[in-house]
């Protein structure tokens, strides 16, 4: 179980406890939590799961696959700290992470 | 409307009704909400059935749209195991096979679509499988593993997803399509060749122009298919996938224009009665950059709809005209396609398929209609933004893989 604290476009929190092996797209998407659409279900096919990580997590949150910087290449508002939700797993080591919506996920 | 005490009753929990009701809560809909499933479970993610799941790859708990609990936390009546079977538009009730009637100010239909059973001799064999629920997926995975033959009757994106599931699993598989190409009615020339060479290569073996025309079997079990010029094609489990039709009965029988499909607005609100919405593959509705109605059968889709209607019920504004896309995997091969390949005159291909990574660009005179992209983000992301802006094309840049995508739509 970890803590991830997800934070909307117009800076309301959500903080949730998700599952150890989930992805941080999973615990935002079971939660019902508003900014993250996922609407392949992670299988990184669509850019709707961007999110932007706390730049204190960038290290432990990992980096980006081939098909994933590709995908996010033509997402909107990506920064350098932008990463598909989906494709971060959940482990105890994540306990504490923030992450960011962008306005909107196309 | 915008009645926040209203009853919104959704029929169908699958992706589709799944997700408005979770959107109905999202949008701050505070009135009752009731959401009627014929299946056992809650609503769960079907495109993995024939993929992540059928490999074991997933599990129940990750197919799961939602948790369990959060429909009782979110005062979603969810009734499972019940199916709808008149709808009173005067009333405004529905009438559901455990005795009971609900009543509702809005309704959503979002009953889906069921798979077509071929109509031959041997039909109703044990082992004649489809694929569209999580206890067909169930069936099948107990039906297929190391030494088995597997036959699937239908060269489709989901017979293929089969294929190419059943071989991970170790199973002899056998691909029988009516057409002489498979992919035949979704895909172009260049893509089925493609397809059809990948899956050979590992181990699928395809019969074209090949008519099932009996199921043989022993002791009430499937153990051939029996094609229109005599051959038997031996399996131990057949999976059928030649289609589906809409589950638009109820609709149809409340007088509810219908083709192939409830007619729907861009609000997915049905043309014949205001209060009641179609989405997902029950729906047929328009698609402003085809000046065109008619159905999808995908996730985007239903999920796009499902926003449409709970924006409306909502009062929120109509969400943003978006481009259709649909995804599939086989192999390592991801299959992304953004938008339909309507009243195209050109055919352009972006790369090598050699490679297995390429696009085949859709034209009509110089936007893109559609765009099939293999392996090939890029090509699909800045696809789908061409066909939503109907901007013209520079084809000769397109064309040359060594032109970025960026530049090409620059």
């Amino acid at each position: 179980m970890a803590k991830i604290t997800y934070i909307e476009h117009d800076g309301t929190e959500h903080a949730i406890d998700v599952k150890t092996g989930l992805t941080v797209m999973e615990g935002a998407v079971k939660n019902n939590i508003p900014g993250i659409d996922a609407d392949c279900g992670g299988a990184c096919a669509c850019a709707t799961c961007h999110v932007y990580v706390d730049e204190a997590w960038l290290a432990k949150t990992g980096t980006r696959s081939a098909m994933e910087e590709s995908m996010l290449d033509f997402a909107e508002g990506v920064q350098d700290n932008s990463r598909l939700s989906c494709q971060i797993k959940v482990s105890d080591e994540l306990d504490g992470l923030v992450v960011t919506m962008p306005e909107s996920q196309h | 409307m915008s009645d926040a005490s209203a009853h919104v009753v959704i029929v169908g929990a699958g992706h589709a009704g799944g997700t408005a009701a979770a959107l109905l809560r999202q949008y701050g809909h505070e009135g009752p909400i009731t959401l009627i499933g014929d299946e056992p479970i809650a609503p769960y993610q079907r495109p993995p059935l024939s993929k992540a799941w059928l490999k074991g790859e997933a599990d129940a708990d990750s197919l799961a749209l939602k948790p369990t609990e959060f429909y009782a936390e979110n005062r979603i009546d969810f009734r499972p195991s019940v199916t709808a079977y008149k709808l009173d538009r005067g009333a405004k009730t529905v009438a559901l096979s455990d005795g009971s009637t609900v009543s509702y100010d809005a309704l959503i239909l979002a009953t889906g679509a069921r798979a077509i059973a071929l109509p031959i001799e041997g039909a109703d064999l044990s082992g004649i499988l489809f694929l569209r629920t999580d206890a067909h997926a169930e069936a099948l995975k107990a039906q297929v593993g190391p030494g088995k033959k597997l036959a699937v009757v239908g060269g489709g994106y989901i017979g293929l997803e089969v294929a190419a599931s059943g071989r991970a699993l170790g199973a002899e598989v056998v691909v029988l399509e009516r057409e002489p190409r498979i992919l035949a009615r979704v895909a172009c020339g260049a893509l089925s060749d493609f397809f059809q060479g990948y899956h050979e290569k590992h181990g699928v073996r395809f019969e074209l122009g090949a008519t099932a025309a009996a199921f043989v079997g022993e002791n009430g079990h499937v153990t051939g298919v029996k094609l229109a010029d005599g051959r038997v094609i031996d399996c131990d489990a057949v999976v059928v996938g030649v289609g589906a039709h809409p589950n638009d009965e109820l609709a149809k029988d409340a007088g509810l224009e219908c083709a192939r499909g409830v007619v729907v607005d861009l609000d997915a609100r049905s043309v014949t009665d205001p209060a009641i919405f179609a989405i997902g593959d029950v729906s047929h509705r328009p698609m402003p950059i085809y000046d065109r109605m008619f159905r999808m059968e995908s996730v985007p889709n239903a999920l796009e709809q499902a926003k449409q209607a709970a924006s409306a019920i909502t009062g929120r504004p109509r969400p943003a005209g978006e481009c259709p896309w649909q995804w599939s995997d086989q192999f390592d091969l991801k299959l992304q396609i953004a938008g339909y390949a309507f009243d195209v005159d050109e055919i352009l291909l972006r790369g090598d398929p050699a490679t297995a990574k390429f696009a085949v660009f859709h034209l009509k005179g110089d936007q893109v209609q559609s765009v099939e992209a293999i392996n090939s983000p890029p090509e699909f992301m800045m696809g789908k933004q061409l066909i939503l802006s109907r901007k013209p094309v520079n084809k000769a840049k397109l064309a040359d893989p060594s032109v970025s995508m960026k530049e090409v739509a620059a």
